[in-house]
C-alpha cells in the first residue's frame, strides 16, 4: 500500500493563475487596527478582517469585525466553501479566545515536581535557550529521534518543520490513533484511498444517509451539519444507529437503537439482504470490485435474523432499511463516521462500511462520495531534510502492520515508557491536550516522569500544561499568521489567516517559536524566510497569487472540477489489485480476516454501565471550555442515564454523582440527565470537561471527565488505535 | 415521558422567577396597612369623631404617613434603574396596575397631610402659625370633614386594591391570576389596620369597635382565602398546581401555620373571647394578625413567581 | 405596514445554539444572560421518541402583556414592524414586564434595565436578518413580514403544520414553529 503516492496523486489539482503583485513586506502588518496611526486615538467604525477559523481543524474561512478597534464578533466568509458565510457556534463564539481570562501571559519554567503547577516567569530568550540547550544534550546523548512532537492541528506547521529539520521523524497528533486512524485505515484497504478531512461525503445530494453514531448535529464539523440540513429539507431518508437517542436520530425516519460494539453484526446483515437479493450496483461491484465472490460467499450467513440477537434489531427493520438503502444507490451515504476508535475491531467495522457503500456504488458519485479537488500550491522551497538515522518508534517490528499512515499517539507514548525500540527523552506539545486525548492518563504521566524535556505550547494553562518543563504561551489565532489553507474538498481553494489583534501581553505566534528555536538549534538553513509574510507571500507567488490578495479577499477559488466519477473523474483505487477489495488479501496474508467478522463485545460487570462520549456542539474537545462565551453556553457536562435505571437508583435530573469505574477510578461530581433518549445499559458524557489544572479557574473541576474514566482501551490490531468505549462505570453519590 | 429541557440559564429567571425579594412583600404590606387605617380614620371622620380628644384620626394618619413613606422607600430599593424612577410620573398608562399605583399613591400623600391638617398638633402650629388658619378654615366646614373622611375610604380602598391587582395582573403567574386577590389583600390590610389601631387606641369605644371589626375582618378574610383556593383548584391544571404550592407544596408550613394559624384563626378567637369578655384584651392577638399579614404578602409574592405556566 | 415574524423549522433545527451565540456576540449580551436559548421536549419512551428542539425568544407579541403593564411606557411596539422593544433610558426596574411574560423571555440587564431580544432591529432597519437567523447553519429560521403574502415566512406557514408557545396565555406571539 502506497500512502504517499495516492496522497498526492488522488487529489486532481488546478493552479491559479492571476497577476502576480510584487510587494515589500517589512514589519508583520495587523489586518485591523486597534489605535489609529494619525492621531494615536482608538480606531473609530467598523474593520472587517478575512481569517480563517481554529475552533476546531474544519478550518472554515470568516470575517473578524472590529468596532471602533475592539474585537467584537467573527462571521462566515460567503465565499468560503466550507462555512458558505456560516460558522458553527463554536466558530460564532471564537473572538472568546482572545478575550479569555486564564491566557498564558508569558514563558513558564517549572520550578518545582512535574505536576505540581508551580513556575517561575521568565523572557522568551531564556524560555527558548533553556529548551534549545535541553535537545542539544538530547540529541547528543540519544539521536536526534528521541525528540518527538505531538502536534495537533495547523498551527503546528513550524514545529513540524523544525523537528524535521532536526532529525526526527517522531511527529504525530491524537486525531489519528484516537480519531479517524481506524476509520482511514478500513477504506484504504477497500478503496485505496482513506476519507479525509474535511469528509468527502456529498451529503447535500444524499437521497439516504445511514449514521452510525457520527452524531451530526452535535458534531457541529461546519459543511456537514450545513448539508445535512439540505438534505434533510429535500427529503432524503435518514437511518441513525445510536445506543443513544442522538439530535441526529430524532431527525431519521429510522431509528436503530443498536447494543454498543455490534455495529459490525449489522453491516454484515444489510450486506447479507444487499447480496442475497441482488440489490447491489452490479455495473460498478463488476467494473472495479475484487474478490466479489469470495466476499458473498463469506456473509452469506449473515441474515437479518442471526443479527437480530447480537444488535437487538428488529430483522425487519434491518430489511426494510437496507431496501431503504438500495433504493436511493447510488446516492445513499453509510458515513464513515470520524472518531471510529470505539471497541477494538475498529478497522474492521469501518471497512464493512466501506464494503456497504462499495456495493451500493456510492464510492465517486453524486450523493455519495465525492472525489476532492484541491488548489495546489507547492511547499516552501527548503533544502532536504536530514534523513533520520533510526525510523519511527510507534510501531516496533510492524506490530501493527497497517500502522501506515500518520505515527501512533499512544505509540510514542509507550516507548517513552519502555525505551523500545529506542529511548524518547524529549517531548515537544503544541495545541493537544494529551491527558484528555489519549486513553489511560496514568500511562501518559509514567512517560512523561522518563522525560528529560517536556515543552507544552499553549494558549492556557491546561492539563497537560500542567505536567511541563516549560511552557511557552502562544497567540491565539485570532493575533496571528498560520499556514495556508488548502484543503481537498468540493472545490479547490486557498485561505489565510492573519491576525486581526494584537496579542494581550507576551504570547508569541507559533512560526517564531519555531523560527527563534531553530536559530538556536543551528538549522538556520531551515528558516530562510525572513517572517511569515514573506514566507506565505513566496508561497502565494509561486502559483500567481500574492499575500496582499489573500490578505484581502480572505479566500480565492480555483475554478471548478468534476468531482463525481459520471462527471469525468478518473477512477483510481491504490489498492494492490487496483480495485475495491471486496476480499483483502493484504489482510489474509497478515492473519487477519479478509471480510470483516464479527465478535462479541464484552458486556457491562452487574451494577456497571458502558461509558459512551460525544460532543457538544458549543465545546471542541477540552479546549473551549475557558472560552468565556462558550463557557456561558455550557459550563459542565451532565451524564445521561436511562430514566428507569435512574429511578432504580434513586437519582433524578439535576442530581450530582460521582461515576467509578471498573479499575476503581473515581471522576468528579457531574449532573445526572436522566433521560429515556439512551439505552439502559449505558451511559454517555460529553467529552472534555472535569479538567484539573488548578490554574485553569474557570474550568476547574466543573463536571466530570471521560478521558479519566478511559483506564481501559483496546488496540486495533490493524492499526494500533486507542479504542475508549470500552470502559464500565458505576454510580457513587455525591456525599 | 415527557423531558423538558431549556438552555436559558437567566439570572433572577431561571429556574423559577426571584426577580422580587423582600421589598415588595414589605411594600405591599405597608401599603395594605395604611390603605385599612386610611379606611378606619375616613370612617371616624365620616362620623365625627374628630373633635375626640381621644379619637385614632387624630394620630393614626401620622402613622399611615411614616408607612407609607416606608413602604414606597422599599418599592424605590426594589427599582433597579433607579436613576430614572421619575420616569414614573412623566407618564400614565392606563393598562399599567403599576402606573396606577405610582399616581394613587401621589393622591395618597395629599389626602393624609390634608387629613392631618383637621386637627393639626400643636408643635406644628407652633411652627407653621398658617397651618392653624387652614385648619380652622376646614373645621368651619363640616361637610368638607365629611369628605374628606369619605375620600380616605375611597382612596383606601383603591390603594388596597391596587397591591392587589398589581399581582393579580400579571397573568403570566397563575397563582397571582386570579380575580379575587384584590379583595384578599383589602381586607388583610383592612384587618391589620383594625388589629392595629384596636391595639394603639387610646379610645375604649373604638377599642372595642375595631376589635369586633377586626374579628368580622378576619372571618372575611378566611372566607376570602377558602374561595380563591377553591377558585384556583376548579380552573386550569397550571392553577391547581400553583394551588398546591400553598396547600401541600413548599410554601404550605408557612401558609398553614403562619398565615392561617397565627395570623388568623388564633387570634380570632382570642379576640372573639375578648369581646364577649372571656379573657382581657392583650396586644398579642394584633401583633399576630399584623405579622400574619405580613407573611401572607411573602408568601403570595414567593410561590407566585414560583408558579408558572407549564 | 410591516408586521415582523419569525418562522422556525424545529425539522431542521439541531439545538445548536448559534443562534444564541450569534445573538451574545451580536448584541453584547452580557454573561450570565441569553436573549435566546434552545429548549428541547421529548415525548415517549426509549426507543420511540419524538424529539422537538426549538430555538426561543421574545415572541413579539401582538397582544403584550410586558407592554400593557409597563408603569412607564418604555416598553413598547416599535414602529416598524410591531417589534417589541425596551425604551432603556424611560425603564425603572420595576419588574413588572418580567413578571407578566408568560415566556419569560425578559430578564433585567446588570445596568438595570429590562432587556430581551429586540429582533435586532439595527439590523433590520439595514435590511439584514436578524444575527440569529443569518448565522443558523441549518438555515431552518426565516424573518420577515406576516402581512406580505409573498414574503417566505407567509409562504411557509401557508403552507406548513406550525404553532406557537402557549397559545393560552393569549398574547398573539409571532415566533412560529413548523413541525
Ligand atoms: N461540536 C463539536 N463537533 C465536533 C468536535 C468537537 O469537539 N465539538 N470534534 C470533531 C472531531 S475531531 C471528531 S473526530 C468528531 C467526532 O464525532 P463523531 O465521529 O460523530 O462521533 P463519535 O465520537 O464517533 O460518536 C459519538 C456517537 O456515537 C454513539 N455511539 C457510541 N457507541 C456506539 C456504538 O457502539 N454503535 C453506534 N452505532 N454508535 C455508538 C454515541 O452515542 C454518540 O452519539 O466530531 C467532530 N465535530
Ligand atoms: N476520552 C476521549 N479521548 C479522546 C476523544 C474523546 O471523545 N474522548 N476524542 C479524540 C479525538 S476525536 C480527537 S481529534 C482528539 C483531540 O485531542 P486534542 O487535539 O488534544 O484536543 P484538546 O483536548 O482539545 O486539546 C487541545 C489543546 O490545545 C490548546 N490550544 C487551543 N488553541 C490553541 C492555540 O491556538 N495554540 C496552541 N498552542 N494551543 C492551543 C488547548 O488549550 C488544549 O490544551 O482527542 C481524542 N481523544
Ligand atoms: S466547524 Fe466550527 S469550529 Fe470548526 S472551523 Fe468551522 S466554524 Fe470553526
Ligand atoms: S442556530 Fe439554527 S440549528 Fe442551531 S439551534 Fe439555533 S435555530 Fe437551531
Ligand atoms: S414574549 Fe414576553 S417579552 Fe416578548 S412581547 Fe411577549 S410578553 Fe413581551
Ligand atoms: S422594568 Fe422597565 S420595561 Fe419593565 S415594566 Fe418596569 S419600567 Fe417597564
Ligand atoms: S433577533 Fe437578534 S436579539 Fe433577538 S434573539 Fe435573534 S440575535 Fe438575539
Ligand atoms: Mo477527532
Amino acid at each position: 500500500m502506497e500512502l504517499s503516492r495516492r496522497r498526492f496523486l488522488q487529489i486532481s489539482s488546478a493552479t491559479v493563475t492571476g497577476l502576480a503583485a510584487v510587494t515589500s513586506l517589512s514589519s508583520i502588518t495587523k489586518g485591523a487596527k486597534k489605535i489609529e496611526e494619525k492621531t494615536g486615538k482608538p480606531a473609530k467604525g467598523i474593520q472587517k478582517i478575512p481569517t480563517y477559523c481554529d475552533l476546531c481543524f474544519w478550518k472554515c474561512s470568516a470575517v473578524a469585525y472590529l468596532k471602533d478597534g475592539e474585537l467584537w464578533k467573527i462571521e462566515g466568509h460567503t465565499n468560503d466553501p466550507l462555512s458558505n458565510g456560516r460558522l458553527c457556534p463554536r466558530g460564532t463564539g471564537g473572538v472568546g479566545a482572545h478575550y479569555d481570562k486564564d491566557r498564558l501571559k508569558t514563558p513558564l519554567i517549572r520550578k518545582s515536581e512535574r505536576g505540581e503547577e508551580k513556575w517561575v516567569s521568565v523572557t522568551w530568550t531564556e524560555a527558548l535557550d533553556y529548551i534549545a540547550d535541553k535537545m542539544e544534550k538530547i540529541k547528543i546523548e540519544y539521536g536526534p529521534e528521541s525528540m518527538a512532537l505531538f502536534s495537533h492541528g495547523v498551527g503546528g506547521t513550524f514545529l513540524k518543520h523544525m523537528i524535521k529539520a532536526f532529525g526526527s521523524p517522531n511527529e504525530t497528533a491524537p486525531s489519528f490513533a484516537q480519531c479517524r486512524g481506524p476509520r482511514e485505515t478500513g477504506f484504504e484497504l477497500t478503496f485505496g484511498d482513506i476519507v479525509g478531512s474535511p469528509e468527502r461525503t456529498d451529503i447535500e445530494n444524499t437521497k439516504c444517509m445511514v449514521l452510525i453514531g457520527s452524531h451530526l448535529g452535535e458534531n457541529m464539523h461546519n459543511t456537514q451539519v450545513q448539508e445535512f440540513a439540505k438534505a434533510n429539507k429535500k427529503g432524503a431518508t435518514f437511518i441513525v444507529v445510536d445506543p443513544r437517542f442522538s439530535t441526529a436520530a430524532s431527525k431519521a425516519k429510522y431509528y436503530l437503537p443498536i447494543k454498543p460494539g455490534t455495529d459490525i453484526a449489522l453491516l454484515l446483515a444489510w450486506m447479507n439482504v444487499i447480496v442475497n437479493e441482488n440489490l447491489y450496483d452490479k455495473d460498478y461491484v463488476e467494473k472495479y470490485g475484487f474478490g466479489f465472490e469470495q466476499f458473498a460467499y463469506e456473509i452469506k450467513d449473515y441474515t437479518p435474523e442471526w443479527a437480530y440477537p447480537r444488535t437487538g434489531i428488529d430483522p425487519k427493520v434491518i430489511r426494510e432499511t437496507a431496501y431503504e438503502m438500495a433504493k436511493h444507490k447510488p446516492a445513499t451515504i453509510v458515513h464513515p463516521g470520524r472518531r471510529t476508535t470505539w471497541y477494538g475491531d475498529d478497522s474492521q467495522r469501518s471497512r464493512a462500511i466501506a464494503l456497504l457503500n462499495a456495493l451500493l456504488g456510492s464510492w465517486g458519485r453524486k450523493g455519495g462520495f465525492f472525489m476532492p479537488t484541491k488548489l495546489s500550491i507547492p511547499s516552501y522551497p527548503y533544502p532536504e531534510y536530514p534523513k533520520p538515522e533510526r525510523g519511527r518508534v510507534d510501531n516496533p517490528d510492524e506490530r501493527f502492520p497497517f500502522a501506515k499512515g500518520e505515527l501512533l499517539a499512544n505509540g510514542i507514548r509507550e516507548a517513552t515508557i519502555t525505551g523500545n525500540p529506542y529511548p524518547v527523552k524529549g517531548w515537544i506539545i503544541y495545541a493537544t491536550n494529551l491527558l484528555q486525548a489519549i486513553p489511560n492518563q496514568e500511562e501518559t504521566i509514567k512517560a512523561i516522569q522518563n522525560l528529560d524535556l517536556m515543552v507544552v505550547v499553549d494558549v492556557v494553562p491546561s492539563e497537560i500544561a500542567g505536567w511541563a518543563d516549560v511552557v511557552l504561551p502562544e497567540s491565539v489565532y485570532l493575533e496571528r499568521y498560520d499556514e495556508l489553507n488548502i484543503s481537498p474538498f468540493k472545490e479547490g481553494f486557498v485561505s489565510i489567516r492573519q491576525p486581526v489583534v494584537d496579542e494581550p501581553s507576551h504570547q508569541k505566534p507559533n512560526w517564531w517559536i519555531a523560527k527563534e528555536l531553530g536559530k538556536r538549534l543551528g538549522l538556520k538553513k531551515y528558516f530562510p524566510w525572513n517572517d511569515i509574510e514573506d514566507y506565505l507571500d513566496t508561497r502565494l507567488k509561486s502559483v500567481g497569487l500574492s499575500l496582499e490578495r489573500l490578505k484581502k479577499e480572505g479566500v480565492v477559488k480555483a475554478p471548478k472540477q468534476p468531482i463525481y466519477f459520471e462527471d469525468g473523474v478518473q477512477p483510481n483505487f491504490w489498492t494492490p489489485s487496483g480495485k475495491i477489495e471486496f476480499y483483502s488479501l493484504q489482510l489474509k496474508e497478515k492473519g487477519f480476516d479478509p471480510v470483516p467478522k464479527f465478535t462479541e463485545p464484552e458486556s457491562p460487570p452487574p451494577g456497571y454501565f458502558r461509558l459512551l462520549m460525544g460532543r457538544a456542539p458549543v465545546h471542541t474537545f477540552a479546549k473551549t471550555q475557558s472560552n468565556p462565551i462558550l463557557k456561558d453556553m455550557m459550563e459542565e457536562n451532565s451524564v445521561w442515564i436511562n430514566n428507569d435505571i435512574a429511578m432504580r437508583y434513586g437519582l433524578k435530573s439535576g442530581d450530582y454523582i460521582k461515576l467509578k469505574n471498573t479499575d476503581g477510578v473515581v471522576s468528579n461530581k457531574v449532573k445526572v440527565k436522566a433521560t429515556e433518549r439512551i439505552r439502559p445499559d449505558s451511559v454517555y458524557m460529553v467529552h472534555g470537561f472535569g479538567q484539573r489544572s488548578k490554574m485553569l479557574k474557570s474550568t476547574y473541576l466543573k463536571g466530570a471527565s471521560d478521558a479519566q474514566l478511559t483506564t481501559k482501551y483496546k488496540l486495533d490490531p490493524l492499526m494500533g488505535g486507542t479504542a475508549m468505549n470500552v470502559n464500565f462505570v458505576t454510580f457513587e453519590r455525591e456525599a | 415521558m415527557h423531558e423538558i429541557t431549556t438552555t436559558r440559564n437567566n439570572h433572577l429567571i431561571d429556574p423559577s422567577l426571584e426577580i422580587w425579594g423582600w421589598e415588595i412583600p414589605v411594600y405591599l404590606f405597608l401599603g395594605g396597612m395604611v390603605a385599612g387605617m386610611m379606611i378606619i380614620t375616613g370612617y371616624f371622620l365620616f362620623k365625627q369623631r374628630q373633635t375626640e380628644e381621644t379619637c385614632s384620626c387624630r394620630y393614626v394618619p401620622w402613622v399611615s404617613l411614616v408607612l407609607l413613606s416606608l413602604g414606597m422607600f422599599a418599592l424605590f430599593l426594589d427599582l433597579e434603574h433607579k436613576l430614572f424612577t421619575w420616569r414614573l410620573y412623566t407618564t400614565f398608562q392606563v393598562t399599567s396596575p403599576m402606573s396606577w399605583g405610582a399616581w394613587i399613591l401621589i393622591i395618597v400623600y395629599p389626602a393624609i397631610l390634608v387629613t392631618i391638617l383637621i386637627t393639626p398638633p400643636k408643635w406644628l402650629v407652633e411652627k407653621f402659625p398658617v397651618v392653624k388658619k387652614y385648619s380652622e378654615w376646614l373645621n368651619e366646614r363640616k361637610i368638607w370633614i365629611k369628605n374628606i373622611g369619605v375620600a380616605n375610604m375611597i382612596l383606601g380602598a383603591m390603594l388596597g386594591m391596587y397591591t392587589g391587582i398589581l399581582l393579580s395582573s400579571l397573568g403570566a403567574r397563575p397563582l397571582w391570576n386570579t380575580s379575587i386577590l384584590w379583595l384578599l389583600f383589602l381586607v388583610s390590610g383592612l384587618s391589620g389596620a383594625a388589629a392595629f389601631v384596636h391595639m394603639v387606641a387610646k379610645n375604649v369605644y373604638e377599642r372595642e369597635l375595631l376589635a369586633k371589626a377586626d374579628n368580622g375582618f378576619l372571618t372575611f378574610e378566611l372566607f376570602v382565602i377558602a374561595l380563591m383556593i377553591i377558585g384556583l383548584l376548579t380552573s386550569t391544571q397550571v392553577h391547581q398546581e400553583a394551588a398546591m404550592l400553598i396547600l401541600t407544596g413548599p410554601y404550605a408550613a408557612t401558609f398553614w401555620v403562619f398565615v392561617v394559624g397565627i395570623g388568623i384563626i388564633i387570634p380570632l378567637i382570642i379576640q372573639l373571647m375578648a369581646v364577649n369578655h372571656k379573657v382581657n384584651h392583650t396586644p398579642w392577638a394584633p401583633i399576630m394578625v399584623i405579622v400574619g399579614g405580613l407573611i401572607l404578602r411573602f408568601v403570595i409574592v414567593e410561590a407566585g413567581q414560583v408558579s408558572s405556566w407549564f | 405596514m410591516a408586521r415582523y415574524g419569525m418562522a422556525i423549522d424545529t425539522k431542521l433545527c439541531v439545538g445548536c445554539m448559534d443562534c444564541v451565540v450569534a445573538c451574545k456576540t451580536e448584541n453584547n449580551v452580557p454573561e450570565g444572560y441569553n436573549r435566546d436559548w434552545i429548549t428541547e421536549e421529548a415525548f415517549g419512551k426509549f426507543p420511540n421518541i419524538n424529539l422537538e428542539i426549538r430555538s426561543e425568544r421574545c415572541n413579539h407579541c401582538e397582544n403584550a402583556p410586558c407592554v400593557s403593564s409597563c408603569p412607564t411606557g418604555a416598553s413598547h411596539y416599535h414602529d416598524i414592524g410591531g417589534v417589541v422593544l425596551v425604551e432603556y433610558n424611560e425603564c425603572i426596574g420595576c419588574k413588572a414586564c418580567i413578571a407578566s411574560c408568560p415566556y419569560d423571555a425578559r430578564f433585567i440587564h446588570p445596568d438595570g434595565y429590562a432587556d430581551k431580544c429586540t429582533f435586532c432591529i439595527h439590523r433590520v432597519e439595514e435590511g439584514k436578518d436578524p444575527a440569529c437567523v443569518s448565522v443558523c447553519p441549518t438555515n431552518c429560521m426565516i424573518f420577515g413580514d406576516l402581512d406580505d403574502p409573498n414574503s417566505e415566512i407567509s409562504k411557509q406557514l401557508n403552507s406548513r403544520k406550525h404553532h406557537s408557545l402557549k397559545p393560552v396565555a393569549g398574547t398573539n406571539p409571532k415566533i412560529f414553529y413548523l413541525t
